[in-house]
């Protein structure tokens, strides 16, 4: 019996935490794809080093505040950082958009001239962010590492596996929680989200009732901004922060907006979900989880594992294909596929 | 050729680009000269590749790493030597795996089409999948284990054919062309941005693969001293005519050598860009062209028009792919190695992206002049940033940090700089410098 609850054990502490975690960054990084798309109507692929501007002001703030020996231990300062990061990026997305973005709208341009626009900004970005913290890892959380260590939950339960349960985990689910009930409080409650849902709806029937589009686009903004550094701060909590690295999260982000629906909130954070658990479960080696399930000399000799780590991308990318061929408009219906 | 007003102005701009490139032979030196122009002839086939796809089609690729990636790979494939033990060792389980992967998919396909729909059908199809991933692994994994045992120092991969090298040009252009196939009937006919996001994620696949499997690359371990196409330096350096030659004009015969054999480079590169060049004219010339702007322009009335505008898109986005995994090959050929590592996105996507529309979309004058203009400041930006931080700076005292951080971090600049470029020109010149005509 007690084989059964370490298999179970050493699942949700190698597949189902860290997914969970992974998840609610995605879904969070997702949900500002989505909202754009929405509203603007183009892929921003300037998102993932909005992120990366958005967790390096964050940072800065952090090492900041570090130095004056402000602290809100067991939590991470980055928590207390983070308005000041999300006001730093509402500042500079609503700045790209007067520059860049607000001059194509007048324009009427095609969609994918905006794709190449937010891939100019993408670049910009991603140059500011090497300049001012540089291309390599850095690691900015403090506070207390674990709500629960593995060694902890052995002794409680006797069992000879055990759930490691990092703050930086937990604070990303409870974050996640309250940031998606506050978006859609926001989205169903508010008439400013209310705005927003009738023009990404319908554009000229917006306009016709009186909503002012630049309004709404100066929300749409604001919101990716916010939800942008918070993903990208829970991420950087987590693993660690590296510029290239959230470039390329733009991948899974944008599959999982993809398979739920782009321009479908709800959508999104399905999709996270799915892309984060698929990740994982196809990266992890099965072996000891087998060892323990399957008895006696059964069990297999090899890792177990069906992908190694290095290919977490294909996942993404297979799932994202079998998306566009089966349902491209996503699982849950989001704007017209062509 | 009349010059006209709208003639003159390309000639003078490629006049000017001439022009750059003499006076770095002058103030730098010649061989680094020819070294840029060599990139830039290269950059110029990759924008061509690019602009094919974008400026006649108005498709947004943003896998052009991943396609020069698979050109490049070429290089080691065709023309490395094979290692024979290593086939001994695995040959014939990567064979095996290689067959019962394409089994699985031609299964899977052909249960695709023909099964009624129903539970059954998924049950089936997931049971050939999973049944084929787990087979095919079984005889790959220790075919894979056995060949990157032998030698891994030296050799660990299969190696490639012994070939001429010149030969993995054409067979890079038809990998890509492959690769583009598979990715453009998925992603094609849907939203363009599909495209662009499928393209993204290929280009980072193809790129983890080059990078971690071993028994085909060497991964990180590299490949590296590549047959050439041209002679080697060492030779020529000791053979008499050419220090004949040497004398003759002038210049040591180590000097000289090096940039005989960089002339030799320029001239295989320049045929392939004209060849390319004068290809793509006379396709954009043609009515299979004039249909292409006209589905760019506008889709619903082509389609209208009884044009297969997917069917077409497709067409394109090949051919487009099978001009980047060209270029991909020459690259190969000219660094004389294979370096997965050195495929970044920022350095192999968007800045042929930049040239393209620096240069004028749907132009392949414009192509062309935008990567040797943009190859150009791409290499001397760095030196040219460098100074500008320097001078920035100099007011400032000798040890103090933000001095350092700001000269260590001038290469970031570059970055910064091509994004602002392809802002600036979508903004004020969507036309770019050599418009469409």
């Amino acid at each position: 019996m007690d084989d059964i609850f370490n298999a179970l054990i050493l699942l949700s502490n190698f597949v189902i935490v860290p997914g969970m975690a992974y998840g609610s960054q995605l879904a969070i990084g997702a949900l500002g794809v989505t909202l754009i798309y929405g509203i603007l109507r183009f892929s921003n692929f300037a998102h993932g080093d909005t992120m990366a501007f958005g967790t390096m002001a964050t940072i800065l703030l952090t090492w900041a505040l570090q130095d004056w020996g402000v602290s809100i231990s067991p939590l991470p300062t980055a928590l207390l950082a983070l308005p000041f990061g999300i006001a730093c990026t509402v500042v500079l997305l609503l700045l790209t958009d007067r520059l860049v973005y607000r001059f194509l709208r007048r324009e009427k341009a095609a969609p994918v001239v905006f794709l190449i626009a937010s891939v100019g900004v993408m670049f910009v970005l991603n140059g500011l962010v090497r300049f001012i913290i540089g291309p390599n890892d850095q690691r900015f959380a403090d506070g207390e590492r674990f709500i629960m260590k593995a060694r902890e939950f052995k002794r409680m339960t006797g069992l000879s596996e055990g759930v490691a349960f990092k703050t930086s985990q937990g604070l990303t689910i409870v974050t996640a929680v309250i940031v998606v009930a506050a978006l859609f409080w926001f989205l169903n409650r508010t008439r400013a989200g209310k705005s927003m849902r009738a023009y990404s709806d319908n554009e000229d029937l917006a306009l016709l009732s009186g909503i002012n589009p630049e309004r709404v686009v100066l929300i749409t903004w604001t919101l990716a901004a916010a939800l942008a550094t918070i993903a990208g701060v829970l991420y950087g909590l987590d693993k660690s922060f590296k510029p290239f690295t959230y470039f390329q999260l733009l991948l899974p982000i944008f599959a999982a907006a993809i398979v739920g629906g782009l321009g479908n909130p709800l959508g999104a954070i399905a999709g996270g979900f799915i892309i984060a658990f698929s990740e994982v479960t196809v990266t992890y080696a099965y072996r000891k989880f087998l060892a323990y399930s399957i008895p006696g000399d059964w069990a297999p000799e090899g890792l177990v594992q069906l992908l190694s780590t290095d290919y977490k991308f294909a996942v993404s990318f297979v799932i994202l294909v079998l998306v566009l061929l089966l349902r491209p408009t996503g699982i849950f219906g989001g704007r017209t596929a062509s | 050729m009349n010059l006209t007003n709208g003639n003159l102005r390309p000639i003078l701009m490629f006049a000017a680009m001439a022009a750059a490139l003499a006076t770095v032979g002058v103030v730098q030196s010649w061989s680094l000269s020819l070294a840029i122009m060599n990139l830039c002839l290269i950059s110029a086939v990759m924008s061509l590749g690019v602009n094919i796809q974008w400026g006649y089609a108005g498709l947004f690729n943003v896998g052009v790493m991943g396609f020069a990636a698979l050109g490049g790979v070429c290089g080691v494939l065709i023309a490395t030597p094979p290692v024979m033990a290593a086939w001994r060792a695995g040959g014939n389980g990567i064979i095996i795996a290689l067959f019962i992967a394409l089994a699985t998919i031609l299964a899977a396909i052909f249960i695709m089409k023909r099964m009624p729909d129903g539970r059954l059908k998924k049950l089936t199809f997931t049971a050939v999948i999973v049944a084929g991933f787990f087979l095919g692994r079984a005889v790959f994994d220790p075919a894979v284990e056995s060949i990157e045992a032998i030698e891994p120092a030296k050799t660990g991969y299969l190696g490639g054919l012994g070939l001429p090298i010149l030969l993995s040009w054409v067979v890079g252009g038809l990998l890509a062309a492959a690769v583009a196939w598979v990715v453009g009937k998925i992603a094609l006919g849907l939203r363009s941005d599909y495209l662009a996001i499928a393209t993204l994620g290929i280009s980072e696949i193809i790129i983890a693969v080059l990078k971690n499997e071993d028994w085909l690359t060497r991964g990180v371990k590299n490949v590296s001293g590549l047959p050439r196409p041209v002679p080697y330096e060492i030779d020529l350096q000791q053979a008499l005519w050419f220090q004949e030659w040497a004398g003759y004009l002038g210049a040591t015969p180590v000097e000289f050598s090096s940039i005989f054999v960089k002339l030799c480079y320029a001239g295989l590169f320049t045929a392939v860009l004209l060849a390319v060049l004068w290809l793509s004219e006379r396709a954009l010339n043609s009515p299979w062209g004039r249909m292409m702007r006209a589905i760019r322009d506008n889709e619903v009335s082509a389609e209208a028009m009884g044009k297969n505008v997917t069917g077409r898109h497709l067409q394109v986005f090949i051919l487009g792919s099978a001009v980047i995994g060209i270029a991909g090959a020459m690259l190969t050929t000219l660094d004389g190695q294979f370096i997965p590592t050195s495929y970044q996105p920022l350095r192999f996507t968007f800045i042929i992206w930049v040239m393209v529309i620096v240069g004028g979309s749907g132009n392949n004058w414009g192509a062309v002049l935008g990567g040797f203009v943009i190859w150009f400041f791409w290499i001397e930006a760095e030196p040219i940033g460098l100074w500008l931080m320097d001078v920035l700076t100099s007011g400032m005292a000798e040890d103090s940090g933000l001095r350092k951080h700001l000269l260590n971090s001038a290469a970031h600049m570059r970055l910064m700089t091509m994004g602002l470029i392809l802002l600036l020109v979508l903004r004020f010149s969507p036309r770019g410098l050599i418009p469409e005509r």
